[in-house]
Parts: structure tokens; C-alpha cells; sequence
């Protein structure tokens, strides 16, 4: 356990290395619309060009970053020239309550779906759910956050529309391997009713899966919540973060990699113990 | 059992339709002879008549013609993409699941990384890493062949998992039992793991023709005058446009029919599995 | 009579305007301003909060195209060109209540000399990389002295905002009409009215009328058209083309046309001696009649009809018509004629092979042009000049890269053949474009830092451009730049496309507006708007 979050850790550090990386060497980095501004005199635009961090080394800037994060200073923004903790905490509210409000909408609207066929089972109920979410499934995010605009409804509702469609598909097939287990398949052939069936033998079986389900589509809820909040024109932190990436804002950048970075690792942390510690059901 | 019949008979037309939109886009450029590039200026963003049976797009050309080139491409370099992506995953993943220990330990790093890193970023600038001068469909392939070599992680975790499955089987037990080296083993494995590889390229597909509609919706995809499924849906961000000419809502249709295709056949084969 | 009656109904709909005097006026900027801090402003959202919120010596008139006095209340500029003296507005006070004296003048500019600074403002104030020298003589007169003689050295002054020297606040206490009260990130600014403010109107009643105003940050074009048809804004500036139609169609009332801006989109080619392209291409684009050839091939009208529905004018140069002080009306767009293209492409070596055209070494003509990608327009206009250029025979592949990439290929490492941008012209006086013209300048597109001009006709530039901005009689100013302007119409550096028009939706309960073409086209004169009947004040 110990050396898994060691291991844990140290591939976060990496994530971060190897994203400020990829910013740190991509074409325009350094460079804004400053080069183009004809007031300015040849001198200050060089000036303001090496201002740009990591210039003198990146490894540098780096392990300058991870002092400064253990202090709890994030650095600061380059293109809004503000620090990145203050920025992170005025959008944070904004991605939370998208996301909270995404994934609540989404998994009730997915475990209910989900959960129709194992009460009546109805291989025609069990269809239309499918097809329901089935087109949400199809939908790319940016149409369905297009979408969103249209309708002036909330980023979340966007969010819960790109999430609950995989909530809905892995809690069917889990809670239809669990249905098919032969202990379950006996009570039903003792004649123990549906709803008991559900509540004391497929749902206990499900929920560790379920939990760890949890982790992955608060993961997912970040990674879509970039092209919605993009499109959508929410000031959140993936807005933030579509911005920082077109205008090569190294800091924020570095900070919204190893976010994403330890949300996906400890979402997939938890998954495996659990996987591990229960009796697994195929999903 | 009538159940089982009925959704064979459910993927038999689902099949059917995916063949038929597959053969249309593959065939339709052939035989509705309109240049997609050909701007009548004229009568631009004109409605559906005989010469231009979905109407001409805000710059007065062909928007079948432009459906059917574009979704020639996709769903060509969407299966292509699927195809890299899936060797990529059945080879780590094969190799994770099937030799264990550190090299399992280094797959695990290895798919964590590639699941976190903001891979969004290298889209958006990879039409800047490559030359100027070259073509629309070469940038176009690059992009599908980055999002392939970048797409792998997903499917490698699933197939390592199966393989690891598939070594706790009673075949293999018994292969073991009777003394199988592990090289030979291998040769075992790799004929078992043909449906989950199939499984994933169902997965993968969908998921590439999405990417790239979510790139052409930010506008990184591809660039003028070559049409693709996502730079055609950009005409989805004109609201009034939508609601006055509800034709432009073509490639949105055939996208969400083809990935939907795709996604029934698969949840047969769950099912059916 | 006619006259009689609309000046009645005039002062009428005043006097009715003024029951309702307050009211919060709400329009939209794309994105978040950068900066508050006004000697660093460079983006089009931060001017906007500093022009609502800050004072000035001098400030054009968006009609008269004049500068007018603010709080300085004249000028004098010596003989030599080199110093102007201010006499300022007594009685003014920032807006928490500091006197506002000469000192405060000789603060904003010593403060923007700061070396380390890098302030845009500064450096269009520093002649020759040196710095001015500013002198109070009393609490209400400030002399400042250039190193060398500038032309139109008031107009210098028009960006400078000015800063209190004594208040705690710093650049947070302003002279301007408004306060910024409030900021949500991503989401709105709200700017109070200043309750300090100078300026009184003609009936001695302070100035401005209005409460508030609040800024939305609104990205989607789209929004920011719902919102002003459900009266959430009051007026949107640069409107595109359909928007325009749509809300013409649904009530004329709210629309205004007011005519080709001053903003030009143009293509250039990639110049530079040493720049990573075939040599054969640097040929084609370093010969004039190829240049000259391909804008004879670019059928401006069709841009302005297809892409902006009519609403842009083929461009001539740098300047629009809109400016009326210095645009050379002799000057037409170069004519949209393929024929004489073709001719003046086989004069210089090229011919037809088959479909395609190639040079007199066999070189098949293709080129890219890179563009800026989020710009339908720009997009649009790529690939129109696409299909122009295909009918002489000319391969052109079009590549939108985003900005920072597009920056460092056409100002860095010089990695494209040719480019399509806009050029924004916010001031009026040629002195603001120098670095564009300057050979040895950063911002010089086609060929930036030459140690000496490339070619003839560069030199000649650089001498007009230098003798106009040295010399102090207004007709030989206008004379040198009239010939800069023939200069680059002859040899076509910029193969200058359209000047698009400045289309405006404004609501009906917004009153004295008085639209412009120059930026800011509807709140220029924001202390002086009123809203008539209701309008909602933001919640918070």
C-alpha cells in the first residue's frame, strides 16, 4: 500500500515534469500578442518575451515550482498576471458547482435507467434505456455543450449529459453481471421478490464497483468540463484552463496538469482496491 | 432465448445500416460528381433545390458534396486511428498482462501518465509543428494518427486485464501443469484475445470520429477548403442558422447514427458475452 | 419647419430623458480585460475599462476627429516641436477625493519612463529610446520636453492616463467618469459612477448621467446577441454580418451601418532575407509585379459580398476613408483583373503549364498563407482568395494556426510564406503606425530588422516616415505620408483586402448616443448617455 502511493506520487511529479514539458516546448511558447503591438519599441518586446518562466532551464523552474507548491504558492499567471492560487480559488466555485450539479443529475438519471430492467425485466425497457443514453452517448461533448448555449441551461446540465451515459452503461453491465451470479439466480429460483432480489443481493454486490465508479466519472466530469466550459463560455477552471493552453500560461498550466494528473490516479487507485478487496462482477 | 434472437436480428440491420452508411460515404463522392470546393458565390447559404440537394454552405458550395467527402474521410482515418490505437494497447497490454511483475508495475505507470497528461494541448498545436505546405489530408492523417498513438492507454488497461484473466483460466492451468514455457504460452493467448481487440476497435472508432468533431467544434480541426465531420458541424454555431435551415444538421445526424451504430453493435456483444 | 419641428422633438425626448436620468448600461467584452493598471494596457478589453474609468490630458473627438481638451484645458507646443506646455483644469479631484495638480501629471509620466516598465504607452512617448523630461511650474501648469522634435506631439497624449502622485490608492484612484466597483472573474465588471467626476453638462449638472455600468464577459457571439434582443445589453459593437441581417430583419430601428472602419485585413509575403523558405519562393515574393499580380487577382468585391454580406469596402492602404485627416483619396484598390494578372505574372518569367502556373525555373507557384485560427471571417476570406488564386494558376493551402504559434512564425523565426491578418488602427495620426513602416523596426511585417533598408522604395519610406514625423507644418506632414501611402499601393508589401464596416446594434432606451467608426464606436462619449424607460439594475 505504502509503496503504491509512493509510486503514486511519483508518477504525479512526473505527469507534472512531463506536461510543463510539452508547454515549455511548444511552438509560440514565450510569445504573445505583444510582438505585434507597433507601439512598442523592438527593446520591450524582447523584454517582455524573456520575461516568459522557464527560459533559463526548465528542470529549474520545476523544482522551483514543487518548493513553491509545498509553501502553497502556485506561481503565478502569465497571460492574466495574476497569481494562480487566487485565480484557482475565484473559479473553483464555479467547476464545482457545474460538476456537482453534472454528476448528481447524471447518476440519477443513470442508476435509475440502469436499474428499470432489473426490476422488471423488460427486455424492451432494457433497450429504450440503452437507446436513451445511447444518444447522449453519440453526441460529441462541444455539440452537446453547443447545445447547452442554445438552450441558456446550466454548464452542469452539459456536464451530466456527457457523463451519465457511461454511468448508465457500466452500472447496467455491473448490475447485470451481478444478476447473473449464481447465488443471486438461485433466490430468484427460490421465488424471493425482485425488489428484495435487488436490495440484499445484487445492489451489495455492485456498490464497491459502484464507489469506485464515483472517483472515474468525477474524473471525467473535469476532463469534459474543458471543451464545455470552453464552449459554453462558463468562468470556471476548465475555461481557465482552455485559455492557459492557447496562451501557453505555462504556471496554470503546470497546476491544472498535476490536478487532472491526481484526480485520474487516485480515481484509478481507488478502483483497483476495490476491485481487489470485493468479489469481482464483470462490467 | 427469443430475446438472444432478437438482438441478433437487432445487430444483423445494425450491421446493415453501417454498411449501407459506410458504402454511401465511401461510394457517394463517386457518384454525386459535385466538386466539394467548387464556391458558387452567387448563392451562398442557399436552401435545398435540385442542383444542391442540402443546399451551399456560407460560401456557396455543395453541402453534399461536402457531407460526402467528409464523411469519407472520418470514417476512414477514424477506423485507421482505431486500428494504430488497438495494436498499440493489444501489444503493451498483452505484454503487461502476460509477463506480470515489474513490467506490469511499468505498464501501470506507463497508463497513468498517458491518462493524465493533457493531451488536448499537443492537438491544439500540432498543425503548428507541421510543415506549411502540406496537404489538408496528410495534416488531416497526422491528426488521426496522433490521436491513435495517443489513444492506446484505455483499451491496453482492458486488454492487460484480460489476459491476466486469461491466465487464472483452466486452459491455461492445465498449460502450465503440463509444463508450458511462457513464450509458448503466449501463443495460447494471443488467439483468445481476437474478441476483446475487436471489442476495443468497436470502442475506439466511435471515440476517434467524436475527437475529431470535438477538435473541428474548437477549431483545431481540419483547414479549408477539405471538409471533415467536424469543421461541418461548426455550422451547428450559427443558433439562427439551426433553427431556419435545419439541414445543416446533416453531419450531425449521420455522426450520432454512425456512433450509435457502433455503440449498439458493442453493447450486443456485452450483452451477449 | 422640418428643422424647427426635429429640434423640438429633440430637446423633447431630452427633457424626457432626463426624468430618467441613472440607470446601469450593460454591454459585453469578449474576454477578460488583462490588466487594470492603465500604463500597461495592451488588449482592446483593458482599454475598455480604462476609458471608462480614467482621465486624460486630451482625447480625440470620435466626430471632429479633433482632439479635445480634458483635463488640460489648452496646450502650446514650442516652435522647435519638441516641448508642449499644459495649463490644466483646476478644482479636479480622483475619485476618492484627492486633488488632482501638475505634480500628479509629472508622476504618470515619470512613473511610465521606468525603464523596466515595458509599458506600450511609454514607448510610443520615448523618441529615439530616450526618455522625456517633465517640469511642474505651478499646481496647474506642466511643461514636457522630447529629446527631438515630434509632429503631433498633443495626440502623444491621448493614451496617457493619469495617475495620483499622493494617493493611497494609486492607480486605483481615477479621474474618469466611472469607479470599478466590482469584478467576477470571467463573468462581469461593474463600474460605479464617479461621484468626483469633472465634467458638468450645459445646464451645470454633473456628468455622467448614468449609475453604473456594467461589463459582461460574454465569449459566444451568439449570447451576447440573445442578450441584447432580450434587452440584458444595451448596444453591441462590431457585429458581425448575419447578426446584423437578423436583427435588421426583426427591427431596423435597432441597427446602424456606420461605414468602413478604420481596421484593414491584408495578406503580405514573407520577405526576409534569411528566412526558412525555398529560395524560389523568396523570389516570386520579393518581385513586385508577382505581388502586384496576385492582388490583381483577389476579387475584393466578392470578399466583401460573400463574406461580410456587403458590409466592408475593398481597402486601398493603411488607412481607410474613415480617416479623414490623412487617408490619400487619389488612391483606388487595385482593380480585380486576371487577364493583366496573368500578363504581368508572364512579363516576370511565369507561365501556364496545364492547370497550374510555374516560374521561369519550372517551380510549380504554390504557397501557403497562415491565418490566425477562431476567425471565421478571416477563415472565409483564406479560402476565397484560395479559389481566386487557383484561376492563375496559383496552389495556395491554407493553414489557421493559434495565435502564439502564428505570432512566432511571422515575428520570430519567420517559418511561413505569406500571412493574412487585420491590422487595427485605433489611433489616427500615421506616428502610431512608425514601427510599422520603419525598416529597421520589429513591427516592419514583411521584412522586420533590416540594418539597412532591403530596397529603394524601403528607404524612401523611411525617409517620409522620418521627415513627416520631424516636421511641424501639417500639409508637408500630410504630404509626405500621402506619398508612403503611394509608395505601398506602387509595390503592394501589403496586398491590403478590405476594410470592414463598423456595425452596431443599439438599443432604443440608450439616448445621445452618437455612433462613430473609431473605436470605441458607442460609449466614446459614455459620460454623456442616458437610458430612458426602465431598466433593470444587476443583482448581486
Amino acid at each position: 500500500m505504502r509503496a503504491k502511493l509512493v509510486s503514486l506520487v511519483l508518477t504525479l511529479v512526473l505527469a507534472g515534469l512531463l506536461g510543463a514539458t510539452l508547454v515549455r516546448f511548444a511552438p509560440g511558447y514565450g510569445v504573445d500578442e505583444h510582438a505585434l503591438d507597433p507601439r512598442l519599441s523592438r527593446e520591450s518586446v524582447e523584454a517582455l518575451q524573456n520575461r516568459a518562466p522557464a527560459r533559463d532551464g526548465l528542470l529549474r523552474y520545476y523544482a522551483g515550482y514543487l518548493q513553491g507548491l509545498l509553501r502553497g504558492d502556485l506561481g503565478e499567471s502569465g497571460t492574466l498576471n495574476r497569481p494562480v492560487a487566487e485565480l484557482i480559488r475565484e473559479r473553483m466555485p464555479v467547476t464545482a458547482r457545474s460538476i456537482g450539479l453534472g454528476l448528481a443529475l447524471a447518476w440519477s438519471a443513470g442508476l435509475a435507467l440502469a436499474l428499470l430492467p432489473q426490476l422488471f425485466r423488460s427486455p424492451v425497457l432494457d433497450w429504450m434505456t440503452a437507446a436513451a443514453a445511447g444518444v447522449f452517448l453519440c453526441a460529441p461533448a462541444a455539440v452537446v455543450a453547443l447545445a447547452a448555449l442554445h438552450a441558456e441551461a446550466p454548464t452542469g446540465l452539459a456536464l451530466a449529459a456527457v457523463i451519465f451515459p457511461r454511468v448508465f452503461r457500466y452500472a447496467r453491465n455491473l448490475l447485470a453481471g451481478a444478476a447473473a451470479m449464481p447465488h443471486v439466480l438461485a433466490a430468484e429460483a427460490r421465488g424471493l421478490g425482485r425488489v428484495q432480489i435487488l436490495g440484499r443481493h445484487i445492489l451489495p454486490l455492485a456498490t464497491p464497483q459502484l464507489l469506485s465508479l464515483l472517483g472515474v466519472s468525477l474524473n471525467l466530469a473535469f476532463g469534459a468540463s474543458i471543451p464545455v466550459e470552453a464552449v459554453c463560455g462558463s468562468p470556471g477552471l476548465g475555461q481557465m484552463a482552455w485559455q492557459a493552453a492557447l496562451g501557453r500560461d505555462l504556471p496554470v498550466l503546470v497546476n491544472m496538469t498535476l490536478l487532472l494528473a491526481a484526480l485520474t490516479m487516485i480515481s484509478n487507485f481507488l478502483a483497483e482496491a476495490v476491485t481487489a478487496k470485493c468479489v469481482p462482477v464483470r462490467a | 432465448m427469443r430475446t438472444g434472437a432478437g438482438m441478433k436480428g437487432a445487430r444483423r440491420v445494425i450491421v446493415v445500416v453501417l454498411l449501407i452508411l459506410l458504402g454511401g460515404a465511401a461510394s457517394g463522392a463517386f457518384l454525386y460528381r459535385v466538386p466539394y470546393d467548387q464556391q458558387n458565390r452567387e448563392s451562398f447559404g442557399a436552401p435545398p433545390s435540385k442542383e444542391h440537394p442540402l443546399g451551399t454552405d456560407e460560401l456557396g458550395r455543395d453541402r453534399l458534396a461536402r457531407l460526402l467527402h467528409g464523411s469519407r474521410i472520418s470514417l476512414l482515418l477514424a477506423t485507421a486511428a482505431a486500428l494504430l490505437a488497438t495494436a498499440i494497447a493489444g501489444v503493451v497490454g498483452a505484454a503487461a498482462g502476460h509477463f506480470g511483475g515489474w513490467c506490469a508495475r511499468a505498464f501501470q505507470v506507463l497508463v497513468d501518465l498517458f491518462l493524465s497528461l493533457p493531451w488536448l494541448f499537443l492537438l491544439i498545436m500540432l498543425r503548428a509543428i507541421l510543415p506549411l505546405n502540406v496537404s489538408p489530408v496528410v495534416s488531416l492523417a497526422i491528426t488521426f494518427a496522433l490521436l491513435g498513438c495517443l489513444g492506446w492507454a484505455g483499451s491496453a488497461r482492458v486488454i492487460a486485464a484480460g489476459v491476466q484473466s486469461m491466465h487464472r483460466s483452466d486452459f491455461m492451468l492445465q498449460a502450465r501443469a503440463l509444463g508450458c514455457r511462457p513464450s509458448r504460452l503466449l501463443l495460447h493467448v494471443i488467439p483468445n484475445l481476437r474478441p476483446l481487440l475487436l471489442a476495443q476497435l468497436c470502442i475506439s472508432i466511435p471515440l476517434f470520429l467524436l475527437s475529431e468533431a470535438n477538435l473541428g467544434l474548437l477549431g483545431l480541426g481540419v483547414a479549408e477548403p477539405m471538409p471533415s465531420w467536424g469543421n461541418l458541424l461548426r455550422e451547428l454555431e450559427n443558433f439562427h442558422a439551426v433553427s431556419v435551415n435545419p439541414w445543416v444538421l446533416a453531419p450531425a445526424v449521420l455522426l450520432v447514427t454512425v456512433v450509435g451504430c457502433f455503440h449498439i453493435l458493442l453493447s450486443g456483444k456485452e450483452s451477449h458475452a | 419647419m422640418m428643422t424647427l419641428i426635429r429640434l423640438f422633438l429633440a430637446v423633447a425626448l431630452t427633457g424626457a430623458a432626463a426624468l430618467h436620468a441613472g440607470g446601469e448600461l450593460r454591454f459585453a467584452i469578449r474576454s477578460e480585460p488583462k490588466t487594470f493598471h492603465p500604463a500597461m494596457v495592451a488588449d482592446e478589453n483593458s482599454d475598455t475599462i480604462r476609458y471608462l474609468t480614467h482621465g486624460f490630458l486630451v482625447r480625440a473627438n470620435r466626430h471632429t476627429q479633433e482632439l479635445d481638451p480634458e483635463l488640460a484645458v489648452s496646450w502650446k507646443t514650442s516652435p522647435d516641436g519638441r516641448s508642449i506646455r499644459f495649463r490644466l483644469r483646476t478644482g479636479v479631484r480622483f475619485s476618492d477625493a484627492t486633488p488632482f495638480t501638475a505634480e500628479d501629471v509629472a508622476h504618470t509620466l515619470r512613473a511610465l519612463m521606468d525603464p523596466e516598465l515595458r509599458s506600450p504607452v511609454a514607448d510610443s512617448l520615448r523618441a529615439g529610446g530616450r526618455n522625456l523630461d517633465v517640469v511642474a511650474h505651478s499646481s496647474h501648469e506642466v511643461s514636457v520636453t522630447f529629446p527631438k522634435p515630434m509632429a503631433g506631439i498633443e495626440s502623444l497624449f491621448e493614451n496617457v492616463a493619469i495617475l495620483s502622485a499622493r494617493s493611497p490608492l494609486k492607480e486605483k484612484a481615477v479621474l474618469g467618469p466611472f469607479v470599478l466597483a466590482e469584478h467576477v472573474p470571467g463573468s462581469y465588471l461593474l463600474l460605479k459612477r464617479n461621484a468626483h467626476y469633472w465634467k458638468k453638462d450645459k445646464r451645470g449638472r454633473a456628468l455622467p448621467y448614468l449609475d453604473a455600468v456594467r461589463v459582461e464577459i460574454v465569449q459566444n457571439r451568439e449570447t451576447e446577441l440573445l442578450k441584447f434582443r432580450r434587452n440584458q445589453l444595451h448596444f453591441i459593437t462590431n457585429l458581425e454580418a448575419d447578426h446584423y441581417s437578423r436583427l435588421l430583419a426583426e427591427n431596423p430601428a435597432w441597427v446602424k451601418d456606420t461605414g468602413p472602419s478604420l481596421d484593414v485585413e491584408m495578406i503580405w509575403f514573407n520577405q526576409v532575407a534569411n528566412a526558412p523558405i525555398p529560395a524560389h519562393k523568396k523570389t516570386w515574393f520579393t518581385s513586385q509585379a508577382f505581388r502586384r499580380a496576385i492582388s490583381m487577382a483577389i476579387n475584393r468585391e466578392d470578399l466583401c459580398k460573400v463574406v461580410y454580406r456587403g458590409h466592408a469596402r475593398p481597402a486601398v492602404g493603411p488607412f481607410s476613408a474613415a480617416n479623414r485627416q490623412w487617408f490619400n483619396g487619389s488612391l483606388k484598390p487595385h482593380p480585380f483583373d486576371v487577364k493583366a494578372a496573368l500578363k504581368l505574372l508572364e512579363q516576370e518569367g511565369f507561365q501556364r503549364k496545364g492547370e497550374w502556373l510555374v516560374d521561369k525555373t519550372g517551380q510549380p507557384v504554390e504557397f501557403s498563407i497562415v491565418t490566425n485560427s477562431g476567425s471565421r471571417n478571416r477563415e472565409r476570406m483564406a479560402a476565397l482568395v484560395q479559389q481566386d488564386l487557383r484561376a492563375i494558376g496559383v496552389r495556395v493551402n491554407v493553414v489557421t494556426l493559434d495565435f502564439p504559434s502564428l505570432i512566432e512564425r511571422i515575428s520570430r523565426n519567420f517559418n511561413y510564406e505569406a500571412c493574412l491578418l487585420g491590422l487595427v488602427n485605433v489611433e489616427l495620426d500615421p506616428n502610431a503606425q512608425a514601427n510599422v513602416w520603419l525598416s529597421s523596426s520589429s513591427q516592419h511585417q514583411w521584412n522586420p530588422n533590416q540594418p539597412t533598408p532591403a530596397t529603394p522604395w524601403e528607404a524612401e519610406i523611411d525617409r517620409l516616415m522620418v521627415a513627416q514625423a520631424t516636421t511641424m507644418q501639417q500639409s508637408k506632414r500630410k504630404a509626405h505620408f500621402d506619398r508612403v501611402q503611394e509608395i505601398v499601393w506602387q509595390q503592394a508589401p501589403f496586398i491590403y483586402l478590405i476594410n470592414r464596416n463598423v456595425l452596431l446594434a443599439v438599443s432604443p432606451e440608450l439616448r445621445n448616443i452618437a455612433p462613430s467608426v473609431l473605436r470605441p464606436h458607442v460609449y466614446w462619449n459614455v459620460d454623456s448617455l442616458e437610458l430612458s424607460g426602465r431598466t433593470e439594475v444587476s443583482r448581486r
